[in-house]
Parts: structure tokens; sequence; C-alpha cells
């Protein structure tokens, strides 16, 4: 039974123990206010950020004062022993702890240099690569006889011929005719801003063909676009890569492009903010090529001061 | 006749308890485990306690289907789509033992959020029990982890592309999040390493980490007891005791005469 459980002294004589609550204060309220008028900031003037940043500074640290205020107080001395005896202590032991400090010290020590030597290139192993010498091969896009002018070519590629199959990727290309007697591409890459879907050309497609390049073979089929549709959450884009619809925060991506012996070689991409004017006389705003869903432009683009 | 059968019980006896008191004798893992079993719960624990206990057993189910799907799993973007065909059409029983890996995946996510639930609502999280809610975040994270990386080893359209969007919603994330996309990706694109990599975190790296954790949290709940029920007579955990650190070096005595050292009190259930 349950009365035969409980223990001595809880009975209804026994006092509640004090429950332990935060004292009342308003340090944490005016903290939460100061980050509220950080991220109001933010939308509105970086003058109230600032504002909101020191006094989040400053009423988090009274915040905290108050809160450690138990911690720095001096602990009352617990029933210090006989004075005597502890001089004595203190008198024989030095000389002895003297050896083993030092060996406790250099297992320390050597246990750290080893454990060291051992992480460092380990993690660097596992890490770097990822970020080191990353770069795109120039692919082979086939003879300029394969691109109509004014036409939408949608082109898939093998983007590295090392990794093979899964680096299949496609690009939608228009040749925009000469200008300033230079041959003029626009060379979209078909990766959504959002979150990287393939986006789709929005209007009838062509008979795809196989193309024999210096590389491996690329599929050409000719399409005529009113614009590009992701189907995945249903971002949408005008024939110049900008954003007309849902959720995507910039222009699709972009491709270098160089002409090498009558061929066009599609070169590195870069992301756009956004495009003004049509085909060849467009004003492309570039940026270093990002990854979906991060902001090249407007405010929210201090949220990513680093692209690797 | 008596007397026969009286000697042959004793001899049974001896013959079973005598390995069992070889092994306490020399490693006490015998009391251990009598410790583990035969320690006091609150009285009127009930079905919901055993959401825990559930949940790890659901997690050692994934490892053991998980264990022997990698006799047969072939972690290349060539033959990854091959070898799950294999798995679940040729082979004797993979389509069941695919299955309980697949299936078991989401009844270990769906445990572990009852479990949670039921934590928050007995107030199993108050003192002393802080870390352990701790820990249980942490095996959180590390579970949907596995689901993210689990995902993708399939490596069929679905999970491909579930996948792209999965780390490009990483890299979204402020200041971090271009860096972690690559570093899971292993590169500016989905590619050879990406499988790899993911198979590595999903069954090496993450699962290492998961067993470490559910240790802990498993020595905390032995520890601290189970937390009774919020209409429960008997109390929920130990009450507050004084902590006293008496340690300086590695080397100096725990004790030197001033009064006991260590934590104060048992828990008292």
């Amino acid at each position: 039974m349950a009365d035969e459980l409980e223990r001595p002294g809880e009975g209804p004589e026994h006092e509640e123990p004090e429950p332990h609550l935060p004292s009342p204060t308003i340090w944490p309220f005016a903290f939460a206010g100061a980050v509220a008028l950080i991220l109001l900031g933010l939308i509105v003037s970086l003058t109230v950020t600032a504002i909101g940043v020191v006094l989040a500074v400053v009423f988090g640290f009274l915040w905290i004062r108050l809160a450690a205020r138990e911690l720095r107080e001096e602990p009352e001395p617990v029933e210090a022993p006989p004075a005597e005896a502890v001089v004595v202590e203190e008198e024989e032991e030095p000389e002895r702890y003297t050896r083993s400090k030092f060996l406790e010290a250099s297992t320390l020590g050597l246990g750290a240099a080893i454990g060291g030597i051992v992480t460092v290139p380990v993690l660097g192993f596992a890490v770097a690569p990822a970020f080191v010498g990353q770069e795109y091969p120039d692919v082979d896009l086939g003879a300029l006889d394969n691109y109509p002018e004014g036409e939408w070519v949608i082109a898939t590629f093998t983007g590295d011929e090392a990794d093979g199959k899964i680096s299949r990727r496609t690009a939608f290309v228009r040749y925009n005719g000469l200008k300033n007697e230079v041959p003029s591409f626009t060379i979209i890459s078909n990766r959504c801003v959002h979150l990287g879907c393939p986006t789709q050309p929005q209007g009838p497609p062509g008979e795809p063909a196989d193309v024999e390049t210096s590389q491996l073979p690329v599929t050409l089929q000719p399409t005529q676009p009113s614009g590009f549709g992701c189907p995945c959450h249903g971002g949408a884009y005008d024939i110049e890569g900008n954003r007309t619809a849902g959720p995507p925060v910039r222009a699709l991506d972009r491709y270098e492009y160089s002409i090498i012996d009558g061929s066009l070689w599609l070169g590195t991409p870069y992301s756009v903010g956004e495009v003004e004017g049509q085909g060849a006389d467009a004003l492309v705003v570039r940026y270093d090529a990002s990854d979906p869903g991060v902001h090249v432009d407007g405010p929210e683009q201090i949220f990513y001061p680093y692209v690797p | 006749m008596a007397r026969t059968r009286s000697r042959r019980r004793h001899q049974l006896e001896r013959a079973v308890t005598y390995p069992l008191d070889w092994l306490e004798e020399r490693s006490g893992l015998v009391g251990a485990v009598k410790y583990f079993l035969f320690r006091k719960v609150p009285h009127d624990t009930n079905w919901f306690h055993t959401l825990g206990s559930a949940t790890l057993t659901a997690f050692i189910v994934q490892l053991v289907t998980g264990v022997i799907l990698a006799f047969y799993y072939k972690p290349s973007p060539d033959e990854a789509y091959a070898s799950i065909q294999m798995i679940t059409n040729d082979l004797t029983l993979g389509w069941l033992v695919r299955g309980m890996h697949r299936w078991g995946a989401s009844v270990f996510i769906i445990l572990l959020f009852l479990h949670m639930g039921r934590v928050f609502l007995f107030g199993a999280y108050k003192y002393p029990r802080e870390l352990n809610w701790l820990l249980g975040v942490l095996l959180l994270v590390l579970a949907m982890l596995e689901g993210f990386t689990g995902y993708l080893l399939p490596w069929d359209q679905t999970s491909y592309w579930a996948t792209v969007v999965g780390i490009n919603l990483n890299a979204t994330a402020p200041f971090a999040g271009p860096f972690l996309s690559d570093f899971l990706r292993g590169g500016q694109e989905i590619g050879t390493e990406t499988l790899s990599r993911f198979y590595s975190l999903h069954m090496l790296l993450i699962p290492g980490g998961l067993i470490g954790l559910i240790t802990l949290h498993v020595y905390l709940v032995i520890r601290l007891g189970v937390t009774s029920p919020p209409w429960s007579s008997d109390p929920a955990g130990m009450e507050r005791t004084e902590v006293v650190t008496a340690r300086r070096g590695l080397v100096e005595p725990r004790s030197r005469g001033n009064g006991p050292t260590g934590v104060r009190g048992r828990p008292q259930l």
C-alpha cells in the first residue's frame, strides 16, 4: 500500500521545502526587448540594430550578474579542522607531491600532444577535401551549328568525365547572334535556386538528339519555352531566369562560356541577382556560385558573408 | 529416494551457480545485473514507463538489421540501386530484413517522440534529471540525422531528390549553411563521394554516437531512479543534497580525514 511506502518525516506536519524560483527581476524582459530590437533593426535600419546590440549586451550582463550572484558569494568555511593539524600535514607533504605532480602533468601533456597529433590530420581529412581544389571542369557542348539563333536548346551533358553518369547536368542554351562581332550565348542552369530541384522549360519540347563532341556525347533538345518552372514547390522564372513567382530567392544561375575551334565550351557556373534587358543586351548582376536558397543580394545577404 | 533427489538437486544447483560465482568473483558482473534487474522502482509505474525501453528495442532492431544489410549493400553510385533491388527481390528473406530496417526507422522515431512526450508530461525532466533530458535531445538530433543519411542509400529518384532538397535546406542556414552543405556533399555537386560519406555517417559515425549517448542515458536512469507518475504518493526523485568536491589533483587522496567526500546522500525512492 502507498501508506507503507511513505518515508518517515513525510507526514502532514512535515514542511514543504521552499520552491527554488528565480528572483523576480526586470533584466530578462529587457534583454528580450533588446533582441527584438535587433531583429526589428535588421528590417528597418542598421542603427536600430546597433542600439539593440548595445542594450542586449548591457541587459544580458546585468541579468547574468544577478543570476550568478549566489556563485560569486564567498562560501562559508566548512568546519575548519584544527589549525595545527593542517600545518603539520602541509609541512610534510610538499616534497612528496612534487614528483607525482610532475608525472601527472607530463602524462596529461603527452596524452594531449599524442591526441592532437592523431586528431588534427584526421579531422582535416574529414573536412578539407570537400572545400579544397573544388572546381568545375570545362565541358564541350558541341559545334556552334547546333545552336540556331534565337532558339532555346536543352543541353544535357556530363559535368565531369571522371565522375561519369552521376555528374549529368542540364542547361538551357540560347544563341543570341553576334554582339560586337563576337557570338553571344545565354546559358542558364536548370537547378532551381529555391532548393535545387530541376526546373522545366514551359513549352513544347522537340526531338532530342545525341551530338558527338571532343568529350562525351551531349544530348540536345530544341524547345520554345515561355519561361521556366520548378515542379517541387512551384517556383517560376521568366525567359531570362528572373523569378516571377514562388519561393526562389534570386534569378536562375548561369554559366560562363567560351568558343574554341568552332565549339561551345561550358565554363564555371555563377549566381545571378537579377537580369535587366534581354538576350545579348542583358545586364546580368553576377555573384560567386552559391547554393540554392542562399540570398546573394538584398538585406538577407548579411547572413551569408562567406561562400566556400 | 527423497535423499537422492535432494542430492541431485544440490548437484544441479552447484552446476548452475558455480560458473556464475566464478564470473562474479572475477568481474562483479552478476551483482551488477542483479542490481539492475532488482532495483526499486515506484509502486505505481505504468505502461507509459516502457516507452524508453521500447525505443531502445527499436534501436537494437535497427542496429542488427542494418549490420546484416551491410553484407549485401554496395555504396557506389553505379551499384547501389542494383544491390537494393537484389536484396529486395533475389536474396532469401532480404525483403523481410530490408522491410524491418525501413519500417523500423519510422517506428524508432515515433517511439522516440512518444517517450519524449511521456517524460515531458510526467515532469521527468526536472531536478535531478535535467542532464538526462539534454542527452535525450542529443539522441533525438542524432536519430534524425540517421533518418536523413539513411534516406539517400536506396539511391532511387525519391531518395536522390529528397537529399538534394535536404542538403540545400541546410545550405540556407545563416553563416554556416553554405559550409555545411559542401561538407555533406563532399564538394559542390552531389557526386560519387556523397553516397559513400552518407553511408559512412549512417552506419559508423552516428550509430557510434548513439550507442555512447544511450549508454550514458541508461546509466543516469539507473543512478537517479525511475520517476514516479505525477499522481503518485512516492517522491519523484531524491532530495537536494549538498555536493562536496574534494579532489584537486589526480594523485591527491580522495579524503584526508576532513569529512566525507563526493555526493552525500542516496536516491531515496
